[in-house]
Formats: structure tokens, C-alpha cells, sequence
């Protein structure tokens, strides 16, 4: 019988774990797709959302039909050619212009009808914008800075005296958090949970299917090796790999972005290990209900990957979502992370929008590895 | 010829019935393509309708208040509260009750009338700087309307020059005309990519590609069995994304549905091509499945969709010239909102063509020529 | 609890279980199962595929559950308390699961913490193991990179790390050569009889079962019979006979024909004669064998005998073994099929086929035997144009596979290691499919599937997806469709690995009529015994070619021992041995 409580005791229990936590390591140090995975992909998406994604519109090329060709309508013109977020052309013919814009050559036509001058005199000059609507959102964006750029040619122009309207209002707006309308600022902290997503729940899917693909875990199960073990032997190694996946990313973002992180860094932390725990949780419990590898892997991405970029929040705002949707959101873990990581970067330690949150991760992470862990049995078939 | 013909149908017969056989792959196949179309479709949208915000009004007259009741009324944004002094805004925004603080100014109706051009002041949410941005031109729009109107009816010179707009075949500038037909390029081929990538490392790991391999088919016969039942697959896919797209969104067709399943047909062949090409170097499933991973996500950020190719470092811009999907999505869009005819689509079907070219000949290559 | 009675480390009373398919209906695994492994004795499972062996040791090992019946280990009742029991025992699963990207160490670390195996401890049994399985050498190779026999040498290791109370272990040596067989035997030997360790072990090898304390004969979830091995090889007690093969006829045609006869259960080709157990007693003189001019004796019953006997009587054995080819071959006789010059294959800087040369005639039976590693799978791959031969030439039906144009293809058949149709689509798919490969169509292809289906006696099965067989129907199958388009070559990678006697039999006697009928078969075995049913065969050993000859000629290489003939497996070892030899000595001079 001293076998067998030798086997039960605190010291025996964490040599195992430590051994199953070795073996791990070693797999996903020798396995060049846990490193694609848990080091390649993180510094891809980061190098991608930092520079190659923006959505910050600007150089909008544009076409500008000059049918008058009076001080005035020159004035006008001009106002688009110094703005930096257009690239100006000027054309004869609206007919050109048109021409242009089917050939994606432009992106906009700005139109200074025959009578420009002559109508401004009695207050009723008009300028015609024409955008390429299939892209809304930048045309939108367009259209936006368009106004602008008018406004502003109109209140240098009434300020020296030359029109005698003034602008009824003037609008201050402030972007509170990021007033450089830097994308970055939004896109890198967002990046924090795909990468958290992808190893936490795709790549520990992946391993735990495999070892049942592989029959590796008919031995281990007959060790002294109790069920919740093996469950630590799993987590533990992704866990670290989340964690470094999780410095690169912050360090990424600081470094070569410049996002500041205006929160606690240790609040940081401490919340994306609530949430790589709810992802652990999940790749664990798809994976011990399949057992393959294939559908393991197609499940998380459709349950866990696609619904952090898309239902998170991070690339598209939940509130613009109908109520249906938005219910929706709430099953996936990512949109709660995401709410607390845009804060801690942008805003600071705000407790009201930290605590529910963390909350609900913590509530989740409960019960996926209180699942996680009644799906480990050690039983075959 | 005929019986390489022959052969060849065997072998198409076969891999659609070794994926359609089980009605549980069945349904993974149709299923999720439907669902992800219907949620993203929703979900992926820039245009808001419900902007949470807050109000405080420090001028407390009947101009101001006519402001605001044009605000509520716009349906676009709901008062959450109303504030009373400026430093009740912080928490207000912190907490994320409100995406805007409006702040009218104490002179906003003396201002108004003697022309001094009073400030009102926007403040947003930045956390998410995109949609702050949409919301705060939302809130200008309707302000600036507002005082335009307000001057008008109060006999003061507007402004000289007015500015009329415009918008070619998406005339409300509904994001979602934008995003859903996009869905058609973007799920068929995450689908299909996945697909095919596993196909080969599957049959390699289970020992059938060897089977395959002593039999008289040649590498060509075998690329083709493989990629035309992947591609129908894949169309199927795209024509019920495409009905999604019509008939639940109901977002209008202009162009020629012949031009579009010209246009898939391409870029089916493209994705299939590279998913082979994964497939015929990957060692085993984890390998393809990770490496189709990892190349769908560049494929997919980089198409143009969620950011403009032109806004992108000279470099990546270089790398989306391999991405079929960029030519998938931007083939769908001129097709499907506008009308697009041969003459515009003829450079970026022959881009499919030659991606398409390269991989699958490649692929078959390496059926036979991969050392074990 | 009566402390005197000793109790046995397991007792199994009236065990069931049954498993629900897929597809719906029941299977039972085990069916009113009782048997005592007694301490410090060697216990063998023995049965062909599906008698339960699996599920019984799974049961044991606390992995699944009894439906019913009572089963204590060690003890303990298993179904109460697994993990009592899994704290105490070691098991060795069928397929070892090895950490393949871990090297030989570190797997070997990884048990050994998962045991509580102090350093210490280690420091013992360490060097034991290593000197007992021979891997020390190996330490730091990754486990992936091991031949198949050390594979499940390591899996053994791994297993023993620490002295369990009980053993488990399933099909221990199914795919390892005889070399490597008899040492993993010699090590389970010695650790039965100068440990005390109690064993269970499942196997398909009669020989090894030869070897145990006690048997279970097992058959369809049912106990034949279990006694020591001694009482089953009883049971064939005076039925018994070596039959003399006339001048002229391959030992495999007389066996071939022995075997067809009523009264005969079992006949297998035994070093260039026929060996065969009657179906009842008899006087050797009134032997129930054709016109009576076969030159006979009686020989001594084995195991494989007793055990034959007992399914005779349980088991509808299948005579149905001639094969009718529609059309025999096109080959002439004397023509060359095969032709292998000087082949070289590397990889890296490893040379897996070193210089190997060889000639198979058409019709011929010709079999690559080796050591795991040896290069008989790089070998056959190369032959069949699966792999480029670094160096060399070979040809096969007058063309090299890899270069020629598919047409060649056309004229082989080709059976794999392990079963490799398409597992989901169902027989009668998979005939349909690779029937068209072939390019068969229309009349012609509908007749040689229905051929295909009745000499393989498929019918039964045409709707159920081929993954789902039984193992021996899915060999069938596999056989079946490399056969559909009547190839003049047929090639067979390890075949009957892991199948049961009964099978194998079934194989052999398929294998024997279409060779009479001018196809050429080139096989790679790890059954020495089959190699009699050879016309000639090679070893290698090393990626090179030790001997080749007739099996006779093979024979004479090894001495008589203790008073009977050597057998193909002695002839096997000495010749491998003795290369290994050489070369070690050649070593430190070169």
C-alpha cells in the first residue's frame, strides 16, 4: 500500500505535473507549427493591424471639373488641392470625370458648375461632390472631409472680408483617448485577443486532439496520473506561450507604435489571464468532446476566432449592431476582453467598465474548466 | 481522351462523395456559410443608428432646446443623461454610458444671433477612434443643419456656397451593400482553402494518396479530381451567400449573374490552387491546416475590405497582388453594385488566371515529386 | 475477507460488454469472459481480430467499464476505483503512444516522473533498462525517428520504469522482426521468472503463446477454452503429420491442395514440406489424403495445431481460397517481371537501400524479408514508384514506375501496409472507384467488380463503409480491389501484419492460386514461417542484401538445432546475426 500513497502525496503530484509541463515544452519547442502559431502569427498580425491596416482615409484622389473659370471657382478648387486628405486632378468635362471615376482612376468628382461666381454673389453658389458609394465607409469619410475643406476655404475667404456670411456654429470636436485619430491606437490593443484567442484555444484544441489522434493517452492514463493533471500538463505550457505571445504584442505596441497604456500594467496582465483561461477552457472542452483534430480546428475558428474579430467589438462597434446581434455578442468571451483592453490602453483603470467584465470572464473561466475538467476522463471509446 | 475523361469523373465522384456522404459534413458545409453571412452581415457595419450620449446645456434657452430635440429626434442618437456641471463628463464617457458629451455653450442663442459663430462642443469616445469619428460627424451635420436652417428663417445671410452630394450605386452609403457581397469571396474561401489544404495531407496521412499514386492516374488527373469538386463546392457555397445577400439583405443586383460565376469560377480556381499547393507540402494535417491559417489571415486583412489597399505601405500593397481574394472582392463589388462589364473586370481575371496557373500545376508536380 | 485464501493480482467472473457502432447495432467485445491470472505467472491472450483481447485488457487497465460480471485487479474492483488500480500496474497498449518529437531519454523521464521514480531509484534501473532493451545507444534519438521494433521496445521501457505489480501488454510485437521479437520475449521472460511479476499479454503470434503459463483462447468475445499451453496443444494430440512434398511441386501447391480437403483443418507449408492437423485422430497409415502415395509421418503437436483444432469447431472456415482469374496473366513464364540493378537510396546521409540487386521471374513468388529498418518498405516504395531511387535502375514490367507513363501503372496491384482504401466510402464504392482508375468500364467493369465481390466473399458487406470492416475483410477488400484489373504484378507490403492465423491462411491460400495462374507476387513479411509459401526470397538487413535463394537455400544457412530442422526463422537470425557480426568487427579496423 505505500505505493499507492506515495503516489497521492503534494510532492509526487507536482513532480508529475512539472513532468507533464516538461514534455509539453519540449513538443512545442520541436513542432515548427505551435511556433508558426504561438510566435509567427502574433508579430504577423501586429506587424499587419500596425502598418498595413489603417483606416484612416487620405490622399482621396479626386476629379475637379472646372466649369467656371472665375477667381472665385479657382478659389474653390484650390480649397480641395491644399487639403492633405485629397490628391486633386483638375478636368475639362464632367463627361472625363465620369469616365475616370468608372475607371477607379478617382474616387470622387467635385463639380464647379458654369455660374459659380455669378450664384455666389446672390448666396446660392453650389458645389457638387459625386463619390464612388461602394466603399460607403470611405465615402463617407470622404464626404466628411470634403465639408471640411469647403468650410474652411469659406471662413478664410469671409475673413478677409471678400464674402460677408459668416458660419452660424462653429463645431469643436475632441477624440477623447486618441486625439490623433491614430487607427493603431484601436487595432493593437484589439490584437491582444486574437493572438490570446489563437493560442489559447486553437492551439490547445489542436495539441489535446492530437494526443488522442495519436493514442498517446491511453498510456498516460494508466500512471498514476490523475485526470485534472494531465488537464494542468495541457493548460500550463499555453498558458506561458499566451504570456509571451501577450508581452509581444504590448511590447509591439509601445514600441513600435507608440499606443500608450494609460491603465495599470499589472491589471493588464491580470485580465488577459482571465481571458486566455476562458480560451484554454474552451480549446480544452472542443477538443476532449471531438478528438480530431480537424473539426477541433474548424470548430474554434467558427466558435472562437471569427466571432473575436467580428463580434467583439475590436474591428466593428458592437452598438452598431441590431439588438439581435448584439445579444449575440454576449455568449463570446472576446467581447468583454475587448471592452476592458480598449479601456486600459485608451482610458486608464476605469472600474466601472473593469469590473463587470472581469467579472463575467471570471464567471466563464469557472465554468469552462469546471466543464474542462468533467469532460477529462480517463476512459477510452 | 475518354478515358482519361472517365478517370477523371471517378475521381470527382469519389471526392464528393467521401465529403457529402456523412450528413453531418453535409450540413458543416452549408450551414456555417449561411450563418456566418447572416451574423457578419449584421454585424459587420460601420453606420450607426444608436448613438448613446449625453447633454449638457449651459444655455438653457428655446434655441438650444429646438437643438436638442432635433438631435433626439434624428434617431440616430438617444439621450442617455443630462448633465449639469462639466465635471460629471469624464465618468460619463469613461464608463462608455455615452459615445458623446454635446456641451452648448452659455451664449449659444445671443451668439447665434449676432453672428458669432457660438462653439458647440463635441466630445467622443476615442477608444474605438472609428466610430467616434462617424458619430461626431453624424453630430455636425445635424448641428450645422440645424443653424443653417435657424439663419434662414431669421433673415441672416447663409453660407454663399452650399455643397450638394452624391453617391454612385450605394446611394445611402449603407456599409452593409459594401460588406455583404464581399461575404460571397471571403467565407467561400476560407471554406474551400481549408478544404482542399487538408485533402492531400489527409489522404497522405491515411495512406490513400499511395493507393492513388500505383494507379494509372497521372498528377494532372489528380489535381483536376481534386480541385473541380472543391470549386463546386465553393460555388454552391457563393450562390447561397449570394441568396442570403439578395433575399434576406436585399441588397440590388446590378450586373450579370453569367459575369459573377465567370468572376468565382476564377477565383475558386485561384484559392483551390493554393490550397493544394499547401496541401502538397504539408507533412501532415496540423501542417496544412496551420499554414492554410496562416496564410488565409494576411489574405483576408489584406483585401481591401476593412482598409483601403491604397492607405497601405508600398510593400503590402506588392503582397495583395498575390491575394485572390482582393480580386475576389473587388470583382463581386463592380460586378454586383456596379454593373461592371468585361472590359473593367479583364485585369483582374487574368490575375486570377495566372495565381491559378502557377499553383495548380505546381501542386500536381508535387504529388509525385514530394520526398518522403 | 479470508486472509488465507491468496488472491489472484486479477480475477475476471463472467465479464460483458458490448459496444454500440455507428451504425447502430450492438457488438459484443466480451461475452461471459472468466479467468484468473495467477501471481508471478505469464498469461496469454490468443484469438484472432475482434475476440475482445483489446477490451478485456482495457477493462483491466480501468480504461472502460464491464456491462456486467465481476472483475478484481490487484485486489481491487476496477470499476469502483481505476485509479488505485492504474497507480500499481504498467500497460503497454497495442499501439504505444511514444512522444514522437521526445527523444528515447525523454520519454523515458517523462514516465519515470509520472511514476514517482526517484532519482535514485533511476540510477538502478536505468542502465537495466537499456542494457535489456538495447537502446542505450539511442538515447538522445527523437522517438519518431526509431524503427518499429524499437518503438515498442521503448514502449516496454517506458512501461517497466518502475516494477509495477502487474503487467499489461496488447499485441506487443505485432510489425517487429523475429530478431527483435525474441528479444522483447527474452526480456518479458525474464522479468515472469526471475522477478515474479505477474503478465498479461494479448497476442497473434502462437509461438509467443507457446512461451506462457496459461492460455485464454478467445474467439468472438467467448472463451474457447483456456489451460496451460500444453492442454490446448493436446487437443491436436495424434492428428498431426508431416506430409512429404513429391519432386517438382512447390511445398505451397500440395499444401494448397491438402488444405481443400474434408477432414484436413489446417495445412501450412513447413520447411519445404507440409504440415498438417487431421480433423480427427488417426492411424498414420490410413491417413484420409487423396490416392494414399503421399510419403507421411507423424509429427509433434504444437500449439498453432491445438489451437486450429479448437476453431475448427467454432469457426466456418472458408475453403473458397482458389481464385479464378477471368483471363491468367499475358505474362510468358521465364519472363523477367522484375528487375533491380545496383538500387541506391538516401536520405540525408543515411543510406537506406545500399547497392541492392535482385530478378524476379513472372509468376514467381518472391519475398523481401528484413529487420524492422532494414529497407524493404524504401525498397518497395521504389519499386512502385512511389520514391525516386537515388542511384540504380529498375525495372518493372519492362518500365520504370516512376518515369513511365501511367499505362504501366496498369499491369500492377498493389497492397499496402496498412488498410488504405477509403475508409468512408463503402465496399461497394470503393471497388466502383478504383475499378475506373483502372479505366475498367461498362460490361467489363461491372462483371470484374462482381468477380472481385464473390471470390472475396464482400457481398455481405457492400453497403458498410470500408472503414468500418472487420479487419480481416478489410485485407479482403484491399486484395480484392488490387486484383480488379488483373495486374501481372502484384505487390504486398506487409499484408498479413497484425492478422490472425485463420486470415493469414485465407491470404496465403489466394496468393498461392493466383501465382499458378502466371501472376507475379512480390511480398515483404515479417512471418518467417510464410516465407516457405516463397518461390525465392532476399534479406536485407542495413539496406543491404544479405541472401537469396530458394527458402531451402535459406534453410541450409542456419544448423539443425536440437535435433529438428532449423526453420526459416532460425535460418533468418543466423544470417542477420552473423552480418552483424562482421561488420561490428570490420568497424574499429576500418
Amino acid at each position: 500500500m505505500t505505493a499507492a500513497t506515495s503516489q497521492t502525496g503534494g510532492m509526487a503530484r507536482l513532480r508529475r505535473i512539472a513532468a507533464l509541463i516538461r514534455k509539453e515544452g519540449w513538443q512545442v519547442v520541436r513542432d515548427p507549427s505551435s511556433i508558426a502559431i504561438g510566435v509567427v502569427m502574433p508579430m504577423l498580425l501586429l506587424v499587419l493591424f500596425g502598418y498595413g491596416l489603417s483606416f484612416d482615409v487620405k490622399n482621396v484622389p479626386v476629379a475637379i471639373v472646372m466649369e467656371d473659370v472665375s477667381a472665385e471657382a479657382r478659389g474653390a478648387a484650390s480649397s480641395f488641392e491644399l487639403s492633405d486628405y485629397f490628391n486633386a486632378v483638375q478636368v475639362k468635362t464632367m463627361a472625363e470625370a465620369e469616365r475616370m471615376m468608372l475607371d477607379k482612376r478617382v474616387n470622387a468628382i467635385v463639380r464647379i458648375p458654369p455660374d459659380f461666381a455669378r450664384r455666389m454673389e446672390q448666396g446660392t453658389a453650389e458645389i457638387q461632390v459625386l463619390v464612388h458609394g461602394t466603399d460607403a465607409n470611405t465615402a463617407r469619410i470622404s464626404l466628411g472631409y470634403a465639408q471640411g475643406a469647403v468650410a474652411t476655404w469659406m471662413a478664410r475667404e469671409a475673413a478677409m472680408g471678400r464674402i460677408i456670411a459668416s458660419p452660424p456654429v462653429s463645431i469643436e470636436s475632441r477624440l477623447w483617448f486618441n486625439d490623433a485619430n491614430n487607427s493603431s491606437y484601436f487595432l493593437v490593443p484589439g490584437l491582444i485577443v486574437l493572438v490570446m484567442t489563437l493560442i489559447g484555444a486553437l492551439l490547445t484544441a489542436l495539441v489535446v486532439a492530437r494526443e488522442w489522434e495519436r493514442g498517446t493517452f491511453e498510456a498516460l492514463f494508466v500512471t498514476p496520473v490523475r485526470p485534472v493533471e494531465i488537464l494542468l500538463g495541457k493548460t500550463v505550457p499555453y498558458f506561458i506561450l499566451g504570456m509571451i505571445g501577450l508581452a509581444l504584442s504590448i511590447l509591439g505596441a509601445k514600441l513600435l507604435f507608440g499606443v500608450p497604456i494609460r491603465g495599470s500594467l499589472g491589471l493588464l496582465v491580470a485580465v488577459s489571464m482571465l481571458y486566455l483561461i476562458v480560451a484554454l477552457g474552451i480549446g480544452l472542452l472542443i477538443s476532449s468532446l471531438t478528438k480530431s483534430q480537424f473539426v477541433a480546428s474548424q470548430i474554434t475558428i467558427i466558435a472562437t476566432f471569427l466571432p473575436a474579430m467580428m463580434l467583439s467589438g475590436f474591428m466593428f462597434d458592437i452598438r452598431s449592431m441590431p439588438v439581435a446581434i448584439q445579444v449575440i455578442t454576449h455568449v463570446f468571451p472576446a467581447r468583454y476582453f475587448v471592452s476592458v483592453l480598449q479601456t486600459l490602453f485608451l482610458a486608464g483603470d476605469i472600474w466601472p467598465v473593469i469590473l463587470p467584465n472581469a467579472a463575467v470572464l471570471a464567471v466563464m473561466a469557472s465554468v469552462l474548466i469546471a466543464l474542462a475538467i468533467r469532460a477529462t476522463r480517463k476512459t477510452i471509446g | 481522351m475518354l478515358d482519361t475523361l472517365l478517370r477523371i469523373l471517378a475521381l470527382i465522384r469519389k471526392e464528393l462523395l467521401a465529403i457529402l456522404k456523412d450528413p453531418k459534413s453535409r450540413i458543416s458545409l452549408i450551414a456555417p456559410p449561411v450563418l456566418q453571412c447572416l451574423i457578419f452581415g449584421y454585424a459587420a457595419t460601420y453606420d450607426l443608428n444608436d448613438v448613446p450620449y449625453a447633454l449638457l446645456d449651459h444655455d438653457r434657452s428655446a434655441v438650444s432646446r429646438a437643438l436638442i430635440a432635433r438631435l433626439d429626434g434624428s434617431g440616430t442618437f438617444t439621450r442617455v443623461a443630462t448633465l449639469d456641471v462639466e465635471r460629471q463628463i469624464a465618468d460619463i464617457i469613461n464608463d462608455q454610458r455615452a459615445l458623446l458629451v454635446i456641451t452648448i455653450p452659455y451664449d449659444f442663442e445671443r451668439g447665434l444671433q449676432a453672428g458669432t459663430a457660438p462653439a458647440v462642443q463635441v466630445i467622443a469616445d476615442g477608444r474605438n477612434s472609428n466610430t467616434a469619428g462617424t458619430a461626431q460627424a453624424y453630430v455636425s451635420q445635424i448641428v450645422t443643419g440645424y443653424a443653417a436652417d435657424w439663419q434662414n428663417s431669421h433673415g441672416q445671410p447663409g453660407a454663399p456656397v452650399r455643397m450638394t452630394t452624391r453617391a454612385w450605386y450605394n446611394p445611402t452609403l449603407e456599409t452593409r451593400w459594401y460588406m455583404v457581397p464581399a461575404l460571397i469571396g471571403t467565407i467561400t474561401m476560407m471554406m474551400t482553402m481549408m478544404l482542399t489544404a487538408m485533402s492531400v495531407a489527409r489522404e497522405r496521412e491515411e495512406g490513400t494518396f499511395d493507393q492513388l499514386l500505383v494507379t494509372p492516374f497521372r498528377p494532372s488527373e489528380i489535381m483536376v479530381g481534386k480541385a473541380v469538386p472543391a470549386m463546386m463546392i465553393g460555388l454552391t457555397q457563393s450562390t447561397l451567400i449570394l441568396l442570403v445577400a439578395q433575399l434576406w439583405f436585399q441588397i440590388p443586383f446590378s450586373g450579370s449573374f453569367a459575369m459573377l460565376y465567370l468572376g468565382l469560377f476564377l477565383f475558386l480556381a485561384a484559392s483551390v490552387g493554393i490550397g493544394l499547393f499547401i496541401s502538397s507540402i504539408a507533412g501532415n494535417m496540423q501542417q496544412a491546416m496551420i499554414g492554410s491559417f496562416v496564410l488565409l489571415m494576411p489574405f483576408m486583412l489584406l483585401s481591401g475590405l476593412t482598409a483601403p489597399i491604397g492607405n497601405m505601405p508600398e510593400i503590402l500593397q506588392y503582397f495583395t497582388l498575390i491575394n485572390p481574394l482582393r480580386y475576389a472582392i473587388s470583382i463581386t463589388h463592380q460586378i454586383y453594385l456596379e454593373g461592371a462589364g468585361i472590359r473593367q473586370l479583364l485585369p483582374e481575371m487574368l490575375a486570377l488566371v495566372a495565381i491559378a496557373a502557377v499553383t495548380l500545376p505546381f501542386a500536381a508536380w508535387m504529388f509525385r515529386n514530394r520526398l518522403t | 475477507m479470508t486472509p488465507a485464501a491468496p488472491v489472484s493480482p486479477v480475477t475476471a467472473r463472467t465479464l460483458h460488454k458490448t459496444f454500440r457502432r455507428a451504425t447502430g447495432e450492438t457488438v459484443k467485445a466480451l461475452d461471459d469472459v472468466s479467468f484468473e491470472a495467477r501471481e508471478g505467472t505469464l498469461t496469454a491472450l490468443v484469438g484472432p481480430d475482434g475476440a475482445g483481447k483489446t477490451t478485456l485488457l482495457r477493462l483491466i487497465a480501468g480504461l472502460m467499464k464491464p456491462d456486467e460480471g465481476m472483475l478484481d485487479v490487484l485486489g481491487i474492483t476496477v470499476a469502483d476505483d481505476p485509479q488505485a488500480v492504474q497507480d500499481r500496474i504498467g500497460y503497454m497498449p497495442q499501439k504505444f503512444g511514444l512522444y514522437e518529437d521526445l527523444s528515447v531519454q525523454e520519454n523515458l523521464d517523462l514516465y519515470a516522473d509520472l511514476h514517482g521514480v526517484g532519482a535514485d531509484q533511476r540510477k538502478q534501473i536505468y542502465p537495466r533498462l537499456f542494457e535489456m532493451t538495447q537502446l542505450g545507444r539511442f538515447r538522445e534519438r527523437l522517438a519518431g525517428k526509431l524503427s518499429g521494433g524499437m518503438k515498442q521496445k521503448l514502449g516496454l521501457a517506458c512501461t517497466l520504469v518502475r516494477a509495477p505489480e502487474l503487467l499489461l501488454l496488447d499485441e506487443p510485437t505485432v510489425g517487429v522482426d523475429p530478431l527483435s521479437r525474441r528479444e522483447l520475449w527474452a526480456i518479458v521472460l525474464k522479468l515472469v521468472h526471475e522477478d515474479g511479476l505477474t503478465v498479461i499479454v494479448s497476442t497473434s503470434y502462437l509461438d509467443e503463446a507457446e512461451l506462457c503459463d496459461h492460455a485464454v483462447v478467445m474467439h468472438a468475445g467467448k472463451v474457447l477454452a483456456q489451460g496451460t499451453p500444453s492442454e490446448i496443444t493436446a487437443k491436436a494430440e495424434g492428428r498431426t503429420f508431416i506430409i512429404e512434398t513429391p519432386k517438382g511441386m512447390p511445398a505451397r501447391s500440395l499444401q494448397a491442395r491438402l488444405f481443400q480437403q474434408d477432414g484436413v483443418i489446417d495445412a501450412v507449408p513447413e520447411a519445404g514440406q507440409v504440415r498438417v492437423v487431421l480433423a480427427a485422430a488417426s492411424e498414420a497409415d490410413a491417413l484420409p489424403l487423396g490416392d494414399g502415395t503421399l510419403q507421411h509421418h507423424r509429427a509433434p503437436a504444437r500449439f498453432e495445431d491445438g489451437f486450429m483444432v479448437l476453431f475448427a469447431a467454432v469457426a466456418e472456415r472458408t475453403r473458397t481460397s482458389t481464385m479464378t482469374l477471368d483471363q491468367p496473366s499475358s505474362q510468358g513464364s521465364g519472363a523477367m517481371a522484375v528487375e533491380v540493378q545496383d538500387l541506391v537510396r538516401t536520405f540525408g546521409d543515411f543510406t537506406a537501400v545500399d547497392h541492392v540487386s535482385f530478378q524476379v521471374r513472372s509468376g514467381e513468388i518472391y519475398g523481401l524479408l528484413g529487420p524492422n529498418g532494414a529497407g524493404k518498405s524504401t525498397t518497395f516504395r521504389m519499386l512502385c514508384g512511389l520514391l525516386p531511387a537515388s542511384h540504380g535502375t529498375l525495372r518493372v514490367a519492362g518500365a520504370d514506375l516512376r518515369t513511365s507513363r501511367a499505362e504501366a501503372r496498369r499491369r500492377l496491384g498493389y497492397v499496402a501496409q496498412k488498410f488504405s482504401l477509403y475508409g468512408q466510402l463503402s465496399v461497394d464504392e470503393n471497388l466502383d472507384f478504383f475499378a475506373s482508375a483502372y479505366g475498367l468500364r461498362g460490361r467489363r467493369k461491372a462483371d470484374r467488380i462482381a468477380w472481385a465481390k464473390q471470390q472475396f466473399e464482400l457481398d455481405a458487406f457492400s453497403r458498410l463503409p470500408s472503414g468500418q470492416l472487420p479487419g480481416g475483410f478489410k485485407q479482403r477488400l484491399a486484395m480484392g480491389t488490387a486484383l480488379l484489373h488483373e495486374p501481372d504484378i502484384l505487390f504486398l507490403d506487409e499484408a498479413t501484419s497484425g492478422a490472425d492465423p485463420i486470415a493469414r491462411r485465407e491470404f496465403w491460400g489466394r496468393i498461392t492460386a493466383l501465382s499458378e495462374q502466371g501472376v507475379t507476387v512480390i511480398v515483404t513479411t515479417h512471418f518467417m514461417e510464410e516465407a516457405e509459401y516463397c518461390d525465392r526470397i532476399i534479406i536485407l538487413d542495413a539496406g543491404r542484401s544479405l541472401a537469396e535463394g530458394t527458402p531451402a537455400e535459406i534453410r541450409a544457412h542456419a544448423a539443425a538445432q536440437d535435433g529438428r530442422q532449423p526453420t526459416m526463422e532460425d535460418a533468418f537470425i543466423a544470417i542477420v546475426e552473423t552480418s552483424r557480426d562482421g561488420r561490428a568487427q570490420q568497424r574499429p579496423a576500418g
